[in-house]
């Protein structure tokens, strides 16, 4: 359903990824690991229509989407401080994207009833995000681009700014929803777990310039667990390919990337 | 505790105010002391001429405000939308802005006579910067990621404006309200006290207290003008708290 082919951007003379090619299938979970730098969330602004990149083709569902953000696509962000209104109600967040489709008020109420619900807040939709945690805050997110019905939810780096409870939480949360509403998902993340334990399907990017290093298919079990699933030896042999390839080979390097990461 | 804490300063100011006024250090009319003026305060608010005078520049205020607001939130909000208005404007504004409206008092007179008119002009004139600025400022302050979340959304130009912009601006355009209701005050009672001529606390002051060395009424007019101070930006303050339960802005 979306395919992206031959995408490159640069600012200035800075070139930051080039001939970027790759697609999503309906129902799919991708993951696109990278490191810091390499353009992922200029990647995905480009998807989302936010921004136009410099070269390449991005069709979803066969139409083009050259710098105008197409109906039926979500996008859940990092800093979910800057993206949820603070003047809004958390029911009147998930709420508002709504009001422009032509829905009536009932259903509309009905949507955001089932989509906090889904999220687990089906009894915070009254309180305002400054009243509430980072980890409730992003499912306050989730809970707007999945109301919204999109028939692709772009997340960039989502979980990135929550504790790492949360932050399991959270994605055990996105799990349970994109397998219980078939949702198309595609996710951004530095982090090579996270995009291991997520995704059905891997894309490594290399270092900017950045090209794609790799399109894993992750195989594991649907069903995973944060204790298990990423003890298997799948799950470790495969953390380790991703690693290899982002980090290509000296360990100095390695650390210097983590370290930017911070 | 907050109360009792406000109280017992003002209390305490009272008492060294007494204090002063009763040490003779300085003639007890020339200076009086906080006793003599409540009972200046108890006659004037049984006097139908101060009354009228009371209510006079509280109507003034009022139009001068009003108009404040309605000027300067729709310009502030053209302004600010607009980058080529906005930087087309910007130095006429920003020489306009730092005179006086005090400066403006003959012009004004020779414009619009000595009544009313006058003061509410230069009041309007004083008050709507504090309120345009605020609106210009926060316009250009609301966070791109607000914007984008409505862009990513599909949200035009107008529902962003509408849904999002306003909502972001407006504890920003009241705070200039609060800054711009004690100016409009200010500049009132300024006049009316400089220039007499039509009715107002300043004028009454002028003609009973200044005028004939009745230091007591002079002190009496600033006690009510500080308290009508108080008690506007009170109400501006409540309808923020009624307006922006999110506390915005401020932050």
């Amino acid at each position: 359903m979306l395919d992206v082919t031959g995408l490159g951007h640069a600012f200035g003379a800075n070139q930051v990824f080039t001939d970027i090619s790759l697609t999503v299938n309906e129902g799919e979970l991708v993951c696109i690991v990278g490191p810091s730098g390499c353009g992922k969330s200029t990647l995905l602004r480009s998807i989302s229509g936010l921004m136009t990149p410099k070269s390449g083709e991005i069709l979803l569902h066969g139409q083009p989407v050259r710098g105008k953000v197409p109906g039926d696509l979500a996008v859940v962000f990092q800093d979910y401080s800057r993206s949820l209104y603070p003047w809004l109600t958390a029911a009147g967040n998930v709420e508002f994207p709504l009001k422009r489709l032509k829905l009536t008020t009932a259903e509309r109420k009905e949507r955001v009833r089932e989509a906090l619900e889904w999220v687990g807040l089906a009894d915070a939709g009254k309180k305002r995000p400054r009243q509430m945690s980072g980890g409730m805050q992003q499912r306050v997110a989730i809970a707007r681009a999945l109301a919204y019905r999109p028939a692709l939810m772009l997340m960039d780096e989502p979980f990135a700014s929550v504790d790492a409870q949360t932050r399991f939480e959270l994605e055990d949360l996105l799990l349970r929803v994109r397998r219980e509403h078939d949702c198309t998902v595609l996710l951004v993340t530095h982090d090579i777990d996270e995009s291991v334990y997520l995704g059905d399907r891997v894309v490594v990017l290399s270092r900017p310039p950045a090209t794609v290093a790799a399109d894993m298919k992750v195989e594991l079990p649907a069903q995973r667990d944060q204790i298990k699933t990423r003890a298997s030896e799948a799950f470790v042999s495969l953390r380790s390919e991703v690693a290899r390839l982002l980090h290509g080979s000296g360990n100095s390097e390695e650390n210097e990337t983590e370290a930017a990461e911070e | 505790m907050r109360l009792i804490r406000n109280v017992a300063g003002v209390v305490v100011f009272l008492l060294i105010w007494e204090g002063f006024g009763r040490s003779g250090y300085l003639p007890v009319d020339y200076f009086p002391p906080p006793t003599v003026v409540a009972g200046t305060l108890a006659d004037q608010f049984s006097s139908p001429e101060y009354l009228r005078a009371l209510v006079a520049t509280l109507l003034t205020w009022l139009i001068a405000f009003g108009i404040s607001v309605g000027v300067a939130v729709p310009v502030g909000l053209v302004l600010g939308s607009v980058p080529f208005v906005r930087d087309a404007t910007r130095s006429v504004i920003e020489f306009l802005r730092p005179i006086p409206a005090v400066a403006m008092i003959p012009l004004a007179l020779v414009l619009f006579g000595n009544g009313p008119s006058m003061k509410i002009t230069l009041a309007v004139y004083a008050a709507i910067w504090p309120i345009m600025f605020n609106v210009i400022y926060a316009l250009g302050q609301v966070d791109q990621q607000y914007l984008d979340t409505a862009r990513s959304f599909g949200l035009g130009r107008v529902r962003t404006t509408l849904r999002v912009k306003l909502p972001d601006v407006l504890p920003f355009a009241i705070t200039g309200f609060r800054l711009s209701a004690t100016v409009a005050l200010l500049v009132i009672v300024a006049i009316e006290l400089v220039n007499g001529g039509s009715i107002g606390i300043g004028t009454y002051v002028m003609q009973y207290g200044e005028n004939v060395g009745h230091m007591d009424i002079v002190f009496a007019g600033a006690v009510v003008a500080g308290a009508l101070g108080v008690l506007i930006n009170s109400g501006i303050a409540l309808l923020q708290r009624k307006l922006v339960p999110w506390g915005g802005g401020t932050e």
